[in-house]
């Protein structure tokens, strides 16, 4: 691993997310101020940070995941099943930390599930884990009864609205589990082994890599996160909604990491810059809700980023683009 | 007999869906009439014309995402054409079907020539398609022109008082055609073969960009023609139409016995698929006791049940079966 292609891909992904964010100064002058009201900070860029912590947290979980070969599909599922579990908790008259394990340990649960079936039955990732996508949100409108399951609990509500240190509780939700993983993977050679799981099982195992164990830790990873992003959305409307939460943010949060950088077959992966895909994709959303744009507009800017960072990665592209790069550096530095 | 990779599946889900159904009959005598399998068959018309192109799909190694999205943007296209220009409906039909086909020829060239995974093309081609269908109309257009009123009368009528309508003729009619394409032509040997084992397919001179392209654009015509069944099913256009229908296709096309790693499969065993799911809505509909979400619950442990059997078949019978 060589730091500049590190640096480069880095380099690249801030400039996209700083293309979106003066989109947004344009669209929206005021954008970049931050005040400071009731101890808590307002402002655009807080609001992206807020608003984008539910897929930042499973963006942190499945960029594990997708680097083992893997794909987690049922993690918006599994935010409606937390979610129903947390406000069916309190409404039974459980205190809120009660509430909030209960939940934690569903998404465990789920997590496991997912893994088992993928190292024990050998099933592929995403039939394995359709399965709970498709049947995870039954299951969460089973426990609200098909009702949006609303609750006065002033403490689970806070998970969304309760702010320190002048952040939203969300935003540091999401930065602590990006930059705990962070270093859990970078910090060990646990991301190694990951890495070396999704570049070839067969060589793993043969170097003596525990794939299994590693296989079923990613999925309970991803799980837990899920959990935590389905916690924040239920705190955030004060009630559990099975139909409506995390529908579809399986896919925001994969195109997150593969806007990172990590390629759906596994290999090299990347938290912080899925982490920066994330914000990237919601960043796009404000700026389109702010302009005033029919907000339909955003699902094609979504896939023209996704066609760019393709083409740009993709093996026929990427050793052209790569002399490009390297003939304007030489050129700069000279 | 041996343990047979490819056909005991079929066997399997065949024998799930006379189970369920005799399962219903016992409990409602009314489901064996032929008024509720002309229905069954016309309600879930457009989901089987989907699950013909993603057997295809799924056959050769892929996926396809995009077709729930395909069929949206094709009811508020064909509405736009027919209500809003002018056009005779069977014009707006052909420009929808070889847009579709154009389109998903694109999906397939995009995951061939950037070497791409397939899920993660048709995703933003999914994105691509809701997202054109939104921008013609957020609006639920009704399609009044008198030709949909024709079609939808036309109707075969079975003994007993059911009726078969024309879109559930469609749908048999694309199993027919797509069963023959895939089983008895040398098109549909280069699908097993390119999911099989693309390498190897490349090896022993099939051009497999060729038959990529060819696939996603099959996939994408018969959305395009699912799209069609559920305008004249609605006689009406919605751009969020089918939202979330790719995995009920995909549901079908796995339930069915073909494998999602490509290259093992049938066409028959996707048309029981469709009826499977559409027996569980029916007996929910029928029972009226039971909540919605168990279709939900029942289709999920359905697929595991499958994808189970179909891991034990493939470890029993690996020594002289595909292996991977």
């Amino acid at each position: 691993m060589n730091t500049p292609a590190w640096f480069a891909a880095a380099r690249s992904r801030l400039l996209l997310l700083a293309i979106v964010l003066l989109a947004n100064v344009l669209v929206a002058p005021g954008f970049l101020e931050v005040r400071l009201v009731d101890g808590r900070l307002f402002g655009g860029i807080i609001d992206i940070l807020n608003r984008g912590a539910p897929v930042m947290l499973l963006a942190v979980g499945m960029a594990p995941v997708i680097a083992t070969r893997g794909i987690d599909l049922s993690v918006g599922a599994v935010m409606a099943i937390a979610g129903a579990v947390a406000a069916a908790t309190v409404n039974a008259g459980h205190a809120w930390p009660v509430a909030i394990l209960a939940a934690l340990g569903t998404g465990l649960a789920c997590g496991l599930w997912n893994g088992v079936l993928v190292t024990i039955f050998r099933m592929q990732p995403i039939v394995a884990t359709l399965i709970l996508m498709v049947a995870g949100r039954g299951i969460a409108q089973m426990i609200t009864q098909g009702r949006v399951l609303t609750f006065t609990d002033a403490g689970l509500a806070g998970v969304s609205s309760a702010s320190l240190l002048g952040l939203p509780l969300p935003v540091l939700l999401a930065l602590a589990a990006a930059i705990g993983t962070g270093l859990l993977v970078r910090g060990t050679a646990l991301g190694l082994f990951i890495e070396s799981v999704g570049t070839s099982p067969r060589a793993a195992r043969l170097a003596g890599v525990p794939a299994p164990a590693l296989l079923i830790g990613v999925y309970v990873w991803s799980g837990l996160m899920a959990a935590l992003a389905g916690l924040i959305a239920t705190a955030d409307i004060r009630g559990a909604d099975a139909n409506n939460a995390g529908l579809w943010l399986e896919l925001d949060a994969i195109l997150a990491v593969v806007i990172g950088g990590t390629s759906l077959y596994g290999g090299r992966f990347s938290i912080g810059l899925s982490v920066l895909g994330a914000l990237i994709l919601q960043g796009m959303r404000t700026c389109i809700l702010r302009s005033g744009l029919p907000p339909e507009l955003n699902l094609l800017l979504m896939a023209v980023v996704v066609a760019l960072v393709l083409v740009v990665q993709s093996p026929a592209c990427g050793p052209v683009l790569a002399r490009m790069t390297a003939r304007l550096t030489r050129r700069g530095t000279a | 007999m041996r343990l047979d990779a490819r056909t005991l599946p079929l066997l399997i889900t065949v024998g799930v869906f006379i189970l369920l159904y005799a399962a219903c009959a016992v409990q409602f005598p009314a489901m064996l009439g032929t008024r509720v399998i002309g229905n069954l068959l016309t309600d879930n018309a457009f989901l089987g014309v989907l699950a013909v192109g993603m057997t295809f799909v799924i056959l050769s190694g892929g996926i396809d995402l995009s077709v729930g999205a395909v069929m949206g943007f094709t009811t508020v296209a064909l509405a736009v054409m027919i209500e809003g220009a002018g056009l005779h409906p069977l014009v707006a039909f052909t420009i929808v079907l070889a847009g579709g086909a154009l389109f998903g020829c694109g999906v397939g060239a995009a995951i061939h020539w950037l070497k791409a995974p397939p899920f993660i093309v048709t995703l933003t081609a999914m994105f691509l398609a809701r997202g054109a269908a939104l921008l013609l109309s957020t609006d639920s257009i009704p399609v009044r022109h008198g030709f949909y009123q024709t079609l939808s009368g036309l109707s075969l009528s079975l003994p007993g008082g059911g009726r078969l309508g024309l879109i559930a003729l469609l749908m048999l009619l694309a199993f027919l055609a797509g069963g023959v394409l895939l089983h008895f032509t040398r098109a549909g040997l280069k699908v097993y073969a390119l999911g099989g084992n693309s390498r190897f397919a490349g090896l022993m001179g099939i051009d497999t960009g060729r038959t990529t392209i060819l696939v996603y654009g099959f996939s994408s015509t018969m959305a395009g023609l699912a799209g069609i069944i559920f305008s004249l099913y609605t006689r009406s256009g919605y751009a969020l139409t089918g939202v979330g229908v790719e995995l009920d296709a995909i549901a079908a096309v796995v339930i069915g016995g073909t494998l999602l790693s490509g290259g093992v499969g049938g066409m028959a065993g996707s048309l029981i698929g469709v009826l499977i799911q559409g027996l569980i809505l029916t007996w929910i509909t029928f029972d009226g006791s039971l909540s919605s979400w168990w279709t939900k619950i029942a289709i999920g442990m359905l697929l595991f049940i499958f994808i189970g059997l179909q891991r034990l078949i493939l470890h029993f019978s690996a020594p002289t079966g595909r292996t991977g």
